[in-house]
């Protein structure tokens, strides 16, 4: 792993000057070494269960959330509405006004997580897996906030807090210190395995997919130029940020950002509106979809798997990046943050994700048979054929434009923010990783922060394809080594919640007047 | 004779410093009397900020409040207290306008006083700026010196 990470690293150090004599074909050959360096893991991860063509991984995470989901006693419809309360301050203590609130800590995460896959990973989902897909997604949302609610929990009762008041958590911590809480051995492996998956992680789904589909969208308004190029001005900007420490651009980004996000929810629902008469059919679609696939490629489980995928992509649920982000809060009570954080998936995918979905069934970019009214296929028979045969973030733009034509204007400037700012969380999501595996220090910092870099204009460059599986796969390893934890650790949490709940119940715990 | 509490706005500013200096005629006046000297130092817990900021956020605090201290708060309340007046001094994090009052409240202050700031501006304008907001929701009476 570490040798193809070498590989790739000096390809992409060295190409670039080189790629001004050969342009044309500088992308193709980073696409090409990088889906040959990459592929086997890719293919480990993806690998169908025996004899079916469900993959292992996606069963995984389902079982997983649907355990927690079990176990919590439903604790996504239980203290959903204590986690807006909060959010909202009601049991802050008026004395630790000034450090990071819940809904900071929230904000934090889903600025994360709120971005690309959203946009883009809904596309792929819906033009692989037909409308249907979109009813696993929420599926997939509502048990991933059991997942969150466990990991986050975790992730504040084992942070670490330094001597000169900074806090650093994570699934590494949790794995170190939580497994020698409860006497069991191999929780410093599994915080090896996880900061080495997290590290990977960070340098897919959270950069070069970034990169990719940033890339994507601008050359769909400017005309078709080499990715490399915004590969390269985008890793400018995030040097500045992350190594340059010139925060001002991170501060501006934050807080453009949500107003992004709200935007984008605004012109869906208008949309929404607009067509009002077509929301019956598209539920209809999706509900029929989900379990009949309507000669979708894959059909049924086509719809499932890429539902599932596409989900625990967008909202993490059990990938262990959001018990880092989440950490920082400042409360007594660790299940106070792992309630807030049951809201991530619930924005991120319930509300944010069925959106997309609905926009791009309702616009009609995907084509329909008239005859049979079941979805056209394109030629290779791997996904629905779209109206302009676009995919991905292009996908969602068309199908944004049917409704305001200034709308893929707007989307660019989105998705470029939205890539940004998920680049800054997972940059330092994998900074995090990084050091707890080579220790803290400015220079190693600065290694991981270049080597950061230099995978956004690896992941620019490269076809979609490639990258999406990179990521996909990256992110679900970081999965499969932090759920693996969370089973060992989950009568913790379940001690803690009962404490807490019981708490509240008794009086003992009780909401500050405002 | 009553013990009464006045509590007083200071920022650091000329503004702060009439306000200041109002007060402590007004207790002298009065005798028995408690200045409560208040720096705020604005903030807002529903702020989008990086998980770098966040993880800095505790120590930052920490350093915001002891500025305060060293830079404001207690040369102040040292000066008043050489004076003969009783002081006490405090810095808090939020809305300057809910935070003064709700200071006056647990101290059951007789009164509020700060300095006017000038309105300027749009945001000022809009929101109505901090003496604006705090008459409007003061629970005991509010002086606002020019």
């Amino acid at each position: 792993m570490k040798k193809q990470l070498f590989a790739a690293a000096t390809l992409a150090a060295t190409s670039p000057a080189a790629a001004f004599a050969q342009e044309a074909s500088f992308d193709d050959r980073v696409n090409e070494i990088f889906s040959n360096s990459t592929g086997w893991f890719v293919n480990l991860i993806f690998m169908n269960l025996p004899g079916t063509s469900f993959p292992w991984i996606v069963l995984w995470l389902v079982v997983a959330a649907s355990i927690f989901t079990v176990y919590f006693g439903f604790i996504q419809v239980r203290a959903f509405t204590h986690a807006i309360s909060l959010v909202k301050g009601d049991y802050s203590d008026p004395n630790d006004a000034g450090e990071v609130s819940h809904f900071q800590a929230l904000a934090t995460a889903l600025s994360g997580t709120v971005g690309l896959g959203n946009i883009a990973g809904v596309a792929v989902a819906v033009g692989i897996g037909g409308p249907g897909a979109t009813f696993w997604m929420i599926v997939a949302g509502l048990l991933g906030m059991a997942s969150k609610f466990t990991e986050c929990t975790l992730g504040v009762k084992y942070r670490n807090e330094y001597p000169d008041g900074t806090v650093s958590g994570g699934p590494m911590y949790y794995m170190t210190k939580g497994f020698k809480e409860r006497s069991l051995p191999g929780g410093g492996a599994l915080a090896i395995l996880f900061s080495i998956f997290c590290i990977l992680g960070a340098l897919g789904g959270g950069n070069m997919f970034q990169a990719n589909q940033a890339h994507a969208q601008i050359s769909g308004i400017t005309g078709d130029y080499p990715g490399w190029i915004t590969g390269i001005i985008f890793a400018l900007i995030v040097f500045a940020v992350i190594v340059g420490g010139i925060k001002s651009i991170a501060q501006v980004t934050e807080k453009v950002v949500p107003f992004m996000g709200i935007m984008y929810v605004l012109s869906a629902l208008v949309i929404l509106l607009v067509n009002y008469d077509q929301i019956g059919w598209a539920f209809g679609q999706i509900w029929a979809g989900a379990f009949t696939g309507l000669g979708v490629a894959g059909g049924f489980v086509g719809a499932l798997i890429q539902g599932f995928k596409r989900a625990a992509f967008s909202n993490e649920a059990g990938v262990g990046s959001a018990a880092i982000a989440h950490s920082a809060v400042k409360t007594k009570e660790p299940v106070t943050e792992g309630v807030v954080s049951l809201l991530e998936p619930f924005i991120d995918t319930v509300v944010i994700c069925t959106m997309t979905a609905l926009v791009i069934t309702i616009s009609g970019v995907l084509v329909v048979n008239p005859e049979t009214g079941l979805f056209v296929l394109n030629e290779a028979g791997t996904a629905i054929q779209t109206v302009d045969g676009s995919s991905g973030v292009q996908l969602t733009s068309a199908a944004f434009a049917t409704g305001f034509s200034w709308f893929p204007y707007l989307l660019a400037v989105a998705v470029v923010l939205f890539a940004f700012s998920t680049m800054i969380s997972w940059s330092y999501y994998g900074l995090k990783a990084w050091t707890y595996l080579f220790g803290e220090g400015k220079t190693k910092e600065i290694i991981f922060k270049v080597i950061f870099c230099i995978f956004i204009v690896i992941g620019a460059a490269a076809d979609l394809g490639a990258v999406i599986d990179f990521s996909d796969a990256m992110i679900f390893a970081m999965a499969v080594v932090n759920i693996t934890a969370l089973y060992f650790l989950m009568p913790i949490v379940k001690r803690e919640m009962n404490s807490y709940f019981a708490r509240i119940k008794s009086g003992e715990i009780v909401k500050h007047v405002h | 004779m009553t013990k009464t509490m006045f509590v007083v706005g200071i920022d650091g500013s000329d503004a702060g410093e009439r306000a200041l200096a109002f007060a402590k005629s007004r207790a002298k006046a009065l005798g028995e009397c408690t200045l409560t000297l208040c720096y705020v130092i604005e903030w807002s817990p529903f702020t989008f900020q990086t998980p770098e900021e966040n993880e800095q956020r505790h120590k930052r605090r920490e350093e915001e409040i002891s500025m305060a201290h060293e830079r404001v708060l207690d040369p102040a309340v040292a000066a008043a207290e050489q004076e003969g007046f009783k002081v006490v001094g405090v810095v808090r994090h939020g809305d300057a306008a809910e935070i003064l009052d709700n200071l006056a409240k647990e101290h059951d202050a007789t009164q509020i006083i700060v300095g006017r700031v000038g309105i300027r501006g749009l945001k000022e304008r809009v929101f109505g700026g901090v003496t604006g907001r705090l008459v409007a929701t003061a629970t005991v009476p509010v002086t606002i010196i020019p």
